[in-house]
Formats: C-alpha cells, sequence, structure tokens
C-alpha cells in the first residue's frame, strides 16, 4: 500500500505563467476506493487551477461530508480549505466569501450533502448568486455508509442487491436553473476533455457556477442496472455543447466543430467557445434551456456541457453592496469610524 | 499504432534500460534486490552465471548500465549499479558460491577445445563449456590466468585475490592450463586435433608516438599497457621521479596512477583533447586528480627532449578544439608551445590487435586493417573451426563485451560440435513474467520511490593509498551505504502489465501517474500519438506500450519512458486491469537449455533451481 505519491516527476512536465508545474497544484495522495470517479475529478481540478494560472494559496476549499466532501484533502495542498458540517458548506462559504471575496472559492459537495442534508442551503446559496465554483460529485448513493440510494438515484436504478429505487429523482441541474443560477454545467468525471474547460469557465464566472458531475461510485454503484455507473454513462450521455474555455485575448483553437458555434464574453474578459449540436439550442436562453433539459430526459439521454450561463449577473457582493476591499483587510478606522458618524447617522434618523 | 506484444521477450527486456544497455544482459534489477535483502551471494551467483566476474566487474567496469539507468531520467545521478555489484563479491559467503559451482561432468563428451589467451573471453567459454563436458585447454604466455584484467588492470583497482578468486572458479573445473606458453603459430594448435579452437588474444600491441626525439630518448619511454603488464608482474619496480603520461583514456589514468605509487614524485597527464570529452571515464578521471595528479588538457606532443642522451623533457604544442554543427572535431594550433620537464614519458595512446601468429593459409579470412572475419552472431571465423572472441574479435572494447562475446562463442561451439548450425540454432532468451501481487496494494517488492541521493564509495585517504600499488585505494560501500543505494533502485523489472478486457476506463491510473505517462485516447500513428500524449513524450528510443482498443473506441498507451515502476497505476485501478509482473530475461547459455532461473524463495529456504 502506498501512503505517499514518489516525488519526482516528469522532468519536462510543463509550467504555467507563474513558474509552476501541476505538481504545486496536488494535494495528499487519495484514500477513496480505487476508480472512484471522485478522484478524476480532483485531477481536473488540478488541471483547471493550473491552467488559469492561478496561485494553489489564492484558492479556499469548501466542502461537507462524505466521500466527495473528503477530496478536497487530495488537491491543491497549498490552498486554503474548510471540511464543514453535513450540508453545511454554502454557509460556511458565504462566511468566508464575506470575510475574503478576493479568494476564488472551490466548494465540493455530493449528491447526499447537496440534495438531502444540505437541500436547503443548496437553494439559498443558488439565489444569493454566491461567487464560487460548486461542484456535485454526484454518484447517486450513499458510499461512506455503504451505498444506500441517494436522492439523486434515478427511479428504477437498481441498488447492488437489484433492488430498483422506488423514488423520482432531484435533478439539480433542473432545480438549479429553477432557482435563478447564472451558471449551470452537467459533466461526467471520466471526460476530462469537456470537464476541464467547464471548470476554467466556471471559476472564471463571476458569480454561482454549479457544475453537476456523474462521478461513479466503483464500490456500490457501478454494476449493471444502475444508471449511475460508467457504462450506463457512457451509453446515454449527450453532449449539448463542446465547450471550450477561451481566456481573454486568446484565439479560438476548438477543433472539435459540430453544428453551429456560439461564443459567449465572460464577464471578465475571458470567453466560452461552443460548439452545439443543434442551432435552436442556446445557452444563455434559460427556458430554452429548461426545455432542451427535458426533452432529453425524456429521450433517456443525460444531457451535459454548459447547459446555462449568464454572463452579467449581480452576484452578492453587489447585490448587497458590499465594499471592493474584502472584510478582513478594512482596518479599524474604516470598520469602527468612531462616535461622530454614528451619531451623525442617528441624527438622520431624527 | 498497432498493439503492442508484450509476449516478445525484448519488448519488456527493453523497458529494464540497464540489463537491456549490458553487454551480458546481466539481471541487474534482481541482483540489486537481493542485495536489499541482503543476500549478498544470492545476488554474487546472479552476477555469475550472467558476468562470470562480479568482483573483478564491481570495481572495473565500463559501466554502461548506469547511463542507461531510468533513474538517471528523473533523478540527478543514476543508481551506482557497478559498485552495488561489488557489495555483492565482498559480502558474499564464500563456502555457499562454492557449493553452488556448477557440477563438472567426470565422464567426458570426448571433444577438445583449445582457448587461445587467458583472458575474460577465453574464460567465459571455458565456464560455459566445462559444465557441458567438454576438455578444455587453455593457453597463455603469463605465468597466470586473468589476461588483461591482471596485466593491465593495476591492484590498487583490483586485488590480486579477487581477480585469483574469479579466475580459479573456472580453472578448478577442470581446465587444463598451458600457462608460461606463448602460442606462436595457429597451424601448431590445428594440428593437434583439437575439435575447436577459440582466440582470445585480445589487443596486445601498444600504439608508438613517433615525434622527434623518439629513438634518442628510448629507454625512457614506456609503452602504456606493456609497462603497466611489467609492474604486475614484477619485472618492473621503479620510476622516475618526474612522469609525463601521453593519454586521456582509463590505460593513462592506471599508468599515472601507478608511477605515483612507485616513485613518481611529478606525475601528470596531457591530452590532446579537452579535459570534458577526453576518453577515459569520468570516475576514473576523479580519482586520478584526488591523487594530486594534474590532466592537462590540450596538449598535443610536440617533441622529446633529450641531453646528454636522456630524456629531459617534452615539448606540447597548446590547441584548440571546436566542433561542427555535425558533432566533428576540428583541433587547431594556438601557437604556444609549453615544455614539461620529465625523467620518463609513458604512451598510453591506444591499443591494437596484432595477428603475426596466425598463418595466412590456416582458412582464416583477414579483412580491413589486418583483423580476422568474424560473424558479428555466431563469433565462427571463415575457418569453422576457429571462433574469436573479446577484444580479438573486432577489436578493444573491455570486460563485460568480452564475457557476452565468450557467452555466445561457448554457444556456437557447443552447436557447432553437436552437428547444429550455429545461426539458425541458437537458443532463445529465457524469460519469467510473474505477478508480484501478494494482497490487495501489497507487492512483492518496494514499490515505494526513496528520494535518497547516490551515496559515495569511500576512498582510502590519499597518503595511505599512495604507499603501495598493493592496497586498493577504493574501500566502497559499507553496507548500510549499500542498503540506501539497492532502495534506489526503482525496479524497471517489475512490469506494468495492462489487461484491456478488465479495464473500465475510469481513469483512476491516469490520474495518480506521478510521472503521467499514461494517456486514453484516440490511437494514431507513432508521432500523432506521442503529441497527444499527457506529458511530453521526447525520448523516441523508448517505446510506448499501446492496447487493443477500449470500449470507447480509444486505446491505453503508456510511454515507457519515465515511468517510475511505483505499483501506483495498479493500487488505483479497481478491476487490476494493471499489475506489477516481475520479468526476469536471463541470456541462454551453451547447452540449449533456457538458463535457469538462480534462486527462488521456497517457504523461506533458499534453493536453487534446476
Amino acid at each position: 500500500m502506498s501512503f505517499y505519491k514518489p516525488s519526482f516527476r516528469h522532468p519536462e512536465a510543463p509550467s504555467n505563467e507563474l513558474g509552476l508545474t501541476a505538481k504545486a497544484y496536488e494535494g495528499g495522495i487519495s484514500t477513496l476506493c480505487a476508480g472512484c470517479g471522485h478522484d478524476s475529478i480532483s485531477a481536473s481540478i488540478i488541471q483547471a487551477v493550473w491552467g488559469l494560472n492561478i496561485e494553489p494559496h489564492r484558492v479556499a476549499k469548501m466542502s461537507g461530508i462524505g466521500c466527495s466532501s473528503k477530496s478536497p484533502n487530495y488537491f491543491l495542498g497549498k490552498a486554503h480549505g474548510f471540511n464543514s458540517v453535513h450540508g453545511r458548506m454554502p454557509s460556511v462559504t458565504t462566511g468566508a466569501n464575506v470575510a475574503n471575496r478576493d479568494l476564488m472559492y472551490i466548494g465540493v459537495s455530493g449528491d447526499g450533502d447537496t440534495a438531502s442534508i444540505g437541500m436547503g442551503q443548496f437553494s439559498h446559496v443558488i439565489r444569493r448568486n454566491l461567487n464560487m465554483m460548486y461542484v456535485v460529485e454526484n454518484n447517486g448513493c450513499y458510499g461512506l455508509t455503504k451505498g444506500q440510494d441517494s436522492a439523486t438515484a434515478d427511479e428504477g436504478s437498481k441498488n447492488k442487491k437489484g433492488r430498483a429505487n422506488p423514488f423520482e429523482a432531484i435533478d439539480l441541474v433542473a432545480l438549479a436553473l429553477d432557482l435563478g443560477a447564472t451558471f449551470v454545467a452537467r459533466s461526467f468525471s471520466g471526460d476530462k476533455e469537456q470537464l476541464v474547460p467547464l471548470m476554467k469557465a466556471a471559476m472564471s464566472h463571476k458569480g454561482f457556477a454549479l457544475i453537476d458531475i456523474v462521478s461513479p461510485c466503483v464500490t456500490f454503484n457501478n454494476h449493471a442496472g444502475s444508471t449511475k455507473s460508467y457504462d450506463h454513462t457512457r451509453e446515454h450521455i449527450q453532449a449539448a455543447s463542446v465547450v471550450d474555455f477561451v481566456p481573454m485575448a486568446q484565439e479560438i483553437t476548438l477543433d472539435q466543430i459540430k453544428g453551429s458555434t456560439q461564443k459567449v464574453d465572460l464577464h471578465n474578459g475571458d470567453s466560452v467557445q461552443l460548439s452545439k449540436l443543434s442551432d435552436n439550442y442556446d445557452p444563455t436562453d434559460r427556458h430554452n434551456a429548461i426545455r432542451t433539459l427535458l426533452d432529453h430526459k425524456a429521450q433517456d439521454k443525460l444531457m451535459t456541457g454548459l447547459i446555462y450561463v449568464e454572463p452579467e449577473s449581480d452576484n452578492f457582493h453587489e447585490m448587497l453592496n458590499l465594499p471592493k476591499t474584502p472584510l478582513n483587510e478594512l482596518k479599524e478606522d474604516v470598520l469602527c469610524p468612531g462616535a461622530s458618524t454614528l451619531s451623525s447617522i442617528n441624527d438622520s434618523f431624527r | 499504432m498497432k498493439a503492442t506484444d508484450i509476449s516478445n521477450p525484448e519488448y519488456f527486456h527493453k523497458v529494464v534500460d540497464c540489463q537491456y544497455a549490458c553487454p551480458a544482459h546481466t539481471p541487474v534489477p534482481e541482483y540489486i534486490r537481493l542485495i536489499g535483502q541482503r543476500r549478498y551471494s544470492d545476488a554474487y551467483m546472479v552476477n555469475w552465471e550472467s558476468n562470470v566476474f562480479p568482483g573483478v566487474l564491481g570495481r572495473t567496469c565500463d559501466r554502461p548500465c548506469e547511463p542507461a539507468c531510468r533513474r538517471g531520467r528523473v533523478d540527478e545521478e543514476p543508481v551506482a549499479i557497478c559498485r552495488l555489484k561489488r557489495v555483492a563479491a565482498d559480502n558474499k559467503d564464500d563456502d555457499d558460491v562454492n557449493a553452488r559451482m556448477p557440477l563438472i561432468p567426470t565422464q567426458k563428451n570426448g571433444k577438445k577445445v583449445a582457448l587461445i589467451g587467458a583472458g575474460p573471453a577465453s574464460l567465459t567459454v571455458a565456464r560455459d563449456l566445462m559444465p557441458l563436458g567438454y576438455e578444455v585447454d587453455l593457453y597463455d604466455e603469463n605465468p597466470k590466468g586473468g589476461g588483461f584484467m591482471r596485466s593491465q588492470i593495476p591492484s590498487f583497482r583490483l586485488p590480486e585475490t579477487v581477480l585469483d578468486q574469479e579466475v580459479d572458479y573456472v580453472l578448478d573445473m577442470g581446465v587444463t592450463r598451458h600457462f608460461n606458453t606463448r602460442v606462436e603459430s595457429m597451424k601448431s594448435i590445428l594440428d593437434k586435433g583439437y575439435d575447436a579452437v577459440f582466440v582470445g588474444t585480445g589487443a596486445p600491441k601498444a600504439k608508438d608516438l613517433r615525434i622527434p626525439g623518439r629513438d634518442e630518448a628510448d629507454a625512457n619511454i614506456h609503452l602504456g599497457i606493456n609497462w603497466l603488464e611489467n609492474v604486475a608482474f614484477e619485472h618492473l619496480e621503479s620510476i622516475g621521479e618526474k612522469v609525463v603520461i601521453v593519454g586521456g583514456g582509463n590505460t593513462a589514468m592506471d599508468c599515472c596512477r601507478t608511477a605515483k605509487r612507485i616513485g613518481g614524485k611529478d606525475v601528470s597527464v596531457t591530452v590532446r583533447s579537452t579535459y570534458e570529452t577526453m576518453k577515459a571515464s569520468p570516475w576514473e578521471k576523479d580519482d586520478t586528480l584526488a591523487e594530486g595528479i594534474p590532466i592537462l588538457a590540450n596538449h598535443s606532443p610536440a617533441e622529446f627532449i633529450v641531453e646528454d642522451g636522456k630524456l629531459v623533457a617534452m615539448t606540447f604544442n597548446i590547441v584548440e578544439s571546436s566542433y561542427d554543427e555535425n558533432g566533428r572535431r576540428t583541433i587547431k594550433d594556438t601557437g604556444e608551445i609549453v615544455t614539461v620537464e620529465c625523467t620518463d614519458a609513458i604512451m598510453a595512446i591506444g591499443q591494437d590487435n596484432a595477428f603475426p601468429w596466425i598463418e595466412r593459409d590456416v582458412g582464416i579470412e583477414f579483412g580491413e586493417w589486418d583483423m580476422p572475419v568474424v560473424d558479428k552472431v555466431s563469433f565462427q571465423s571463415s575457418n569453422e573451426k576457429v571462433f574469436f572472441g573479446g577484444d580479438a574479435a573486432f577489436g578493444p572494447e573491455n570486460i563485460i563485451t568480452a564475457v557476452a562475446h565468450g557467452h555466445q562463442a561457448a554457444i556456437s561451439i557447443d552447436l557447432f560440435l553437436n552437428d547444429s548450425s550455429v545461426k539458425d540454432a541458437r537458443p532463445a532468451p529465457g524469460t519469467n513474467l510473474v505477478s508480484s501481487k501478494m494482497g490487495i496494494h501489497q507487492w512483492a517488492y518496494d514499490s515505494a520511490v526513496v528520494d535518497d541521493d547516490r551515496q559515495a564509495s569511500a576512498h582510502l585517504p590519499v597518503e595511505q593509498a599512495l604507499t603501495s600499488r598493493k592496497i586498493e585505494s577504493e574501500i566502497g560501500f559499507d553496507l548500510e551505504a549499500a542498503f540506501i543505494e539497492a532502495e534506489r533502485c526503482l525496479n524497471c523489472d517489475v512490469q506494468t502489465v495492462f489487461f484491456e478486457k478488465k479495464c473500465i476506463e475510469c481513469d483512476g491510473c491516469t490520474d495518480i501517474c506521478p510521472t503521467n505517462c499514461i494517456t486514453f485516447t484516440n490511437n494514431d500513428e507513432e508521432g500523432d500519438l506521442r503529441s497527444k500524449l499527457n506529458a511530453p513524450s521526447t525520448n523516441k528510443d523508448q517505446d510506448l506500450y499501446v492496447s487493443t482498443d477500449l470500449p470507447t473506441g480509444r486505446v491505453m498507451v503508456k510511454d515507457e519512458d519515465m515511468c517510475l515502476h511505483c505499483g501506483l497505476c495498479a493500487e488505483r485501478c479497481p478491476t487490476s486491469a494493471w499489475d506489477m509482473q516481475q520479468f526476469l530475461y536471463t541470456v541462454t547459455k551453451a547447452g540449449n537449455e533456457p538458463a535457469p532461473i538462480l534462486v527462488e524463495q521456497v517457504g523461506g529456504k533458499r534453493e536453487q533451481a534446476a
């Protein structure tokens, strides 16, 4: 059993603009089951943050409880992190974000942590459009407690003993669209070509960005009859668009053009280039996105890719008109301007 | 690309870079692991089967394995393979090793073979043929066996006891010794009715330097290898106080260090090339400098200065080396002339073959540069009874190459004397590929990759080393350093074997691989495939391991170049589509049986497998 990764890396491993190789973005060796989709998602996060030239210490990794919520330990070892209470990652992230709006927040949650115990928190963080990337590592089961069906398990999906799930599944993508999320995407842990650009776009989005990622549980939910297995996902996946993340002032090199293309500029000058399955689909049109999502579901297809994006929206800080300077950098004289300021405020109410 | 055929023994052999680079293909990781387990006699026997002179080679080998060592690609320095071999030789249990020597049949097979020259090539032929029942006559002009290992390698690098022991392992098999017997005529040997003759006479003729003053100073000008031989056999016991060596190879290093020990006070080495490009091995240059002997680079010899009939100095033109874009060197005079005082000068500028004793009408064809025409595979000459090997076959090389030749020539002689084709009936290598899985995430080898730096081999203090030419100057590794060094080995013989039918394409292996050597992608031509891999794939000498098509239509491609053999891919694989399998490749020796697997662990007891 290996408890650590050898320290040698490929001597010609590329460096990003900060002069760092991907090694600087790694974390501890994973203790998840071999073959867990979550490890691929961790690897995608490493690639995405490295590729965006973000220094690891400018990132905060937030999580709740579950297999998914363990995984921040396995990437970005030099980032900040908070492993919080079950289902409460959104409120802890909100607090952190209020204290320091300059960090980049990556929330990692699972289907239990989000769609069961954390459902209320999930809904409200969407309403607040908190500036963060919210990753759901969705395997349709409670892997940490021996694989019971979770709230995202599809109706009819069979568990390891062959019993079909009698309940309707919660579709987090549909829910997020309904609640007004400003960036909604779905992907598959086994498709990094899609996932890494999506993450780059999500992290560049100024506001709440959800990526619901089907991430098979090899131990409890990767058998025939499961709708969240590697095989089933591969058979039913349908990318609504092929996404390429285009940093500011860089030319577009999307080489998998199928159908028509659409360019969506993000707030910070970066853009997302989409190659779409059909001309009728417009990822900036919420109604259209919801309709397309339901159409795919009706055809027993799993719609993936960037499903909806609203590049110009007010996020939590803007809605509440909070200062641009992070709270933790405001000096005492600004935070406590003194008795005279207090009395002038009081006077204004007289 | 076509899917890799791992059933071809050469595929995995090439992954074991050190073994592949070794002319005798010694299973290096196999014996290093044994040293790590403190099984020195076992490690010695793995070596002895393959290279016959582990104690000698552990001190003197040219080490083609070390530049090839994979660790050198990811770490600053490769594993100290050569000095680990010496650890096995120095710490073996002599009784244990004696008991494991091959049994020699008392009933001979009736075939007689003559070996001319008692160097490493001939001794290897004897070692391989004696256990098969051949009668072997060994001829050498010197009073003891060993050839240039004895005459040209000074005792402070290779103690006589070490050499004697390993030469005797072979001679004690019952080889008939004809020492102090210089063979002057091939015809006379052939007339004795031998069934086969092997020529392992080396490259015994030293090159001379014909510049002004050469003849006048003759009394104090020595030819490197002849001079070393005279010292070794104690025909010479001293040299003048000021000695200049001309030449920059390992012989020059041996000459200067010997001179320093038998009377030379001001000893210097002069070489025409730059310091960096001179031929001597880097570690021999280091040892030379450590003994206070300067190496004067860019010195092209011009003249021997003689006064009153005695050598008093040499003059040198200072030159400049430059290289064109094809790496070709041009040497230009700078006009500067330097004089180096000396009482003696030793020429160590190369050596040649010489076959004045082979009559040209005995059916042995000679070709370019008056060298015999010898087949590169069978080592047979145009006289089907006569075989060549070692330096005598294709010019000066080294001990390990001579051993490799000896093994192959012995196979040819055995085939020839059993009426088989020396070309078509050659035996295939012995291979063994066994899973090293001991349990979930448990392997039969130390899969963890340690960060330790290469251990330094200990030397005697210089003042002490210089007191006698018979004191070994290098002490080598103590057992603690040997263990650390052994653990640095990446176990490249434990192969990553991929079973495509089991793969579910979860990317677990790709994500964990420290050097990103595994990629799942669509198949392509080699060049395009290399450009699509997760890590730069610039070392074209290293193969790509390509699977057959997987369910998604992609293939698994593994670039063998930077693989650390850490086993993490197999540990992160949920379906055991990856397995770490120990691969043993052995060069089959004469007798046509695939080479035996030497030692295996049976219930904690060591047993020698048949």
